[in-house]
């Protein structure tokens, strides 16, 4: 990746946190934690690693996602407006009685979405079911899925992942967010997941972990997964992020996963995130 | 009906299957280790490589067939009733009906007559469960014909559909000329005394029982209702008007299921007096399934018992 691609992606980037912010700050509710924490994913699914085409979003040769953990549906929206598939300025109307963006992810009113979640654990066998398809139907469609770190508590991620890795699904990347906390607390004292590397080894996937917030990490993540293709194995991708990322007092706090900012607040974020887009211009 | 050929319809749906595999080349069957047992084997020694199993991971199972579906397949995911229905609930609301992805769900052993098994794996909830799902289909054949037309049907239609098949083999009553359409009663004798509804295995005790009832000078309006949801509404207003007395049969709770869409409808609509014959709120247990069904009050002779309680009222 050249440095004028890694900072493209930064500054768009920002702008999926600025749509996190805008978004719930709207909706008076939602979970800009763990939107925050995946936002540079979402960044670099959306704006370099997906086969995608926002003009014919249900294209049928795309790559597919599936966000499993559902509620951090503010980041994606925010990633899927900034990629052209829907207006960002109706980013603001989420979870409002009278739009298309539903409070979680649904695929037949939000473009862009290829398939509804919100309930967790559900949307990784989603995925499966659509490596499969691809395998089966001898496409050449990759399918990426973000996992939360609290979310590996629904054993259905684990049916989920056994099926993946049963039936060969290299092409499929699950992406597990590691941001280590969930509404009750940490995600170590409200259900320990760890070891998550050996779980997701034994369970038969190739395991990279990366930095959730470094562009170099998932460039060289996806490489493998690319390089995987044909070896029968899945990929899991365990990235370290931190929950809330980029706004200070959200920063690693359990009880920013499902509240909205307020006026302050929002004001207070925005300023922070125009300051690092300042910093990554000057750069 | 005693010299019927009898064929469970859990044999229906696998040979159906197989038989439609041949042409629709876009249909995908996934079970999750019941393949035996639900009959499914018989399409998956035919096409192998389209047949998926999941292992016993029915919640898996049911939303790997949503994503199938969202890549141009049309998967007939099977299990037992209690399972597709019970266990994967949410699963099948969530991820299937939610979205209204074009998934089929073929339950297999539904009802009482599972038999030995016992109470466990009796499902006598499903309709009630599936019904509640907004945009799904819900429906349970009255025999092979029926069930075989009902898959095609199906497959055919776009839209999120459970099928409940039966373990115990049942008396074929139609010819193989049957024309099965989703939503439709068939009428099987018309009638002015009492309509009596069925659905599934109980339409050929019904028919047996209006048998008997004819003999005794009652005239019964007889109608399979394989389609559960959408209910035919206009079917159920006419046999009501006409008749006005409803007994509903079925091998199910008698809440939630066939009786109560029934009686819904009509309340609302002309208010009729309805007997439900059902699993009276209660669990099943072990026993041969025509022993259980009898002493569960699913047979002709309770059809006929009630029937001449209302009757006479």
């Amino acid at each position: 990746m050249t440095s004028a691609d890694k900072k493209a992606l930064q500054l768009q980037a920002v702008k999926v946190r600025e749509g996190v912010l805008t978004s719930t700050h709207g909706a008076k509710a939602g979970h800009p934690g763990g939107s925050l924490s995946a936002a540079d994913m979402f960044t670099y699914l959306y704006f370099k690693e997906m086969r995608i085409d926002p003009e014919n979003p249900k294209r049928e040769d795309r790559d597919r996602f599936v966000l499993s953990k559902g509620h951090t549906a503010p980041g994606l929206y925010s990633a899927l407006a900034w990629r052209g598939y829907f207006p960002v300025e109706d980013l603001p109307t989420l979870r409002h009685a009278d739009s298309y963006l539903q409070g979680h992810p649904n695929m037949n009113t939000v473009p862009g979405v290829d398939m509804s979640t919100g309930s967790l654990g559900q949307g990784l066998s989603a995925a499966v079911g659509m490596a499969k398809g691809a395998k089966y139907l001898g496409k050449d469609i990759n399918v990426y899925s973000i996992v939360g770190d609290g979310e590996l508590a629904e054993g259905q991620i684990w049916e989920a992942t056994m099926s993946a890795a049963h039936y060969e699904l290299d092409n499929l990347c699950i992406i597990v967010d590691i941001n280590g906390l969930q509404i009750d607390g940490r995600t170590c004292d409200v259900m320990n997941s760890e070891p998550v590397d050996a779980k997701f080894a034994a369970f038969g996937c190739d395991v990279l972990k990366i930095n959730g917030h470094s562009f170099d990490d998932m460039e060289h993540a996806f490489e493998k997964f690319h390089a995987n293709h044909g070896q029968g194995r899945p990929t899991t991708i365990l990235m370290s992020t931190t929950k809330g990322k980029g706004v200070s007092f959200m920063e690693d706090q359990a009880g920013w996963h499902g509240k909205a900012p307020d006026d302050e607040q929002y004001a207070q974020g925005m300023a922070e995130l125009e300051a690092a887009r300042k910093q990554i211009e000057e750069a | 009906m005693a010299d019927m050929k009898k064929v469970a319809t859990r044999d229906s749906y696998g040979n159906a299957l197989k038989e439609l595999g041949a042409t629709a080349k876009n249909l995908v069957v996934l079970d999750a280790d019941l393949a035996g047992a639900t009959k499914t084997s018989i399409f998956q020694k035919a096409y192998p490589d389209r047949h998926f199993d999941f292992g016993i991971a029915e919640a898996n199972m049911i939303n790997a067939a949503a994503g199938l579906s969202t890549m141009g397949l049309v998967p007939f995911a099977s299990t037992f009733a209690m399972f597709a229905a019970g266990r994967a609930y949410e699963q099948v609301r969530n991820t299937i009906g939610y979205p209204h992805l074009n998934v089929k769900i073929g339950a297999t052993h539904g009802g009482i007559s599972v038999g030995e098994d016992g109470a466990s794996h009796q499902c006598c909830e499903d309709f009630a469960l599936m019904r509640t799902i907004p945009g799904m289909t819900v429906m349970c054949p009255s025999d092979d014909v029926e069930a075989k037309a009902m898959v095609k049907a199906a497959y055919e239609m776009n839209g999120p559909v459970y099928m409940r098949f039966g373990r115990a083999a049942t008396p074929v009553f139609h010819s193989e000329d049957f024309k099965f359409e989703i939503g439709k009663g068939e009428v099987l004798q018309e009638g002015t005394d009492i309509a009596v509804i069925a659905t599934g295995i109980m339409v050929p005790e019904a028919i047996e029982a209006a048998k008997t009832l004819a003999d005794e000078g009652i005239s019964v309006f007889l109608i399979n209702m394989a389609t559960i949801k959408p209910l035919d509404e206009a079917l159920v207003l006419e046999v009501a008007k006409k008749c006005g007395k409803v007994i509903t049969v079925e091998e199910h709770s008698i809440i939630g299921g066939l009786g109560e869409a029934v009686s819904s409808f009509l309340s609302e609509n002309c208010p009729t007096p309805v007997k439900r014959i059902g699993v009276n709120d209660e669990f099943g247990h072990s026993g041969p399934a025509g022993e259980l069904l009898k002493a569960f009050g699913l047979c002709s002779d309770n059809i006929v018992a009630q029937a001449k309680k209302m009757f006479s009222k």
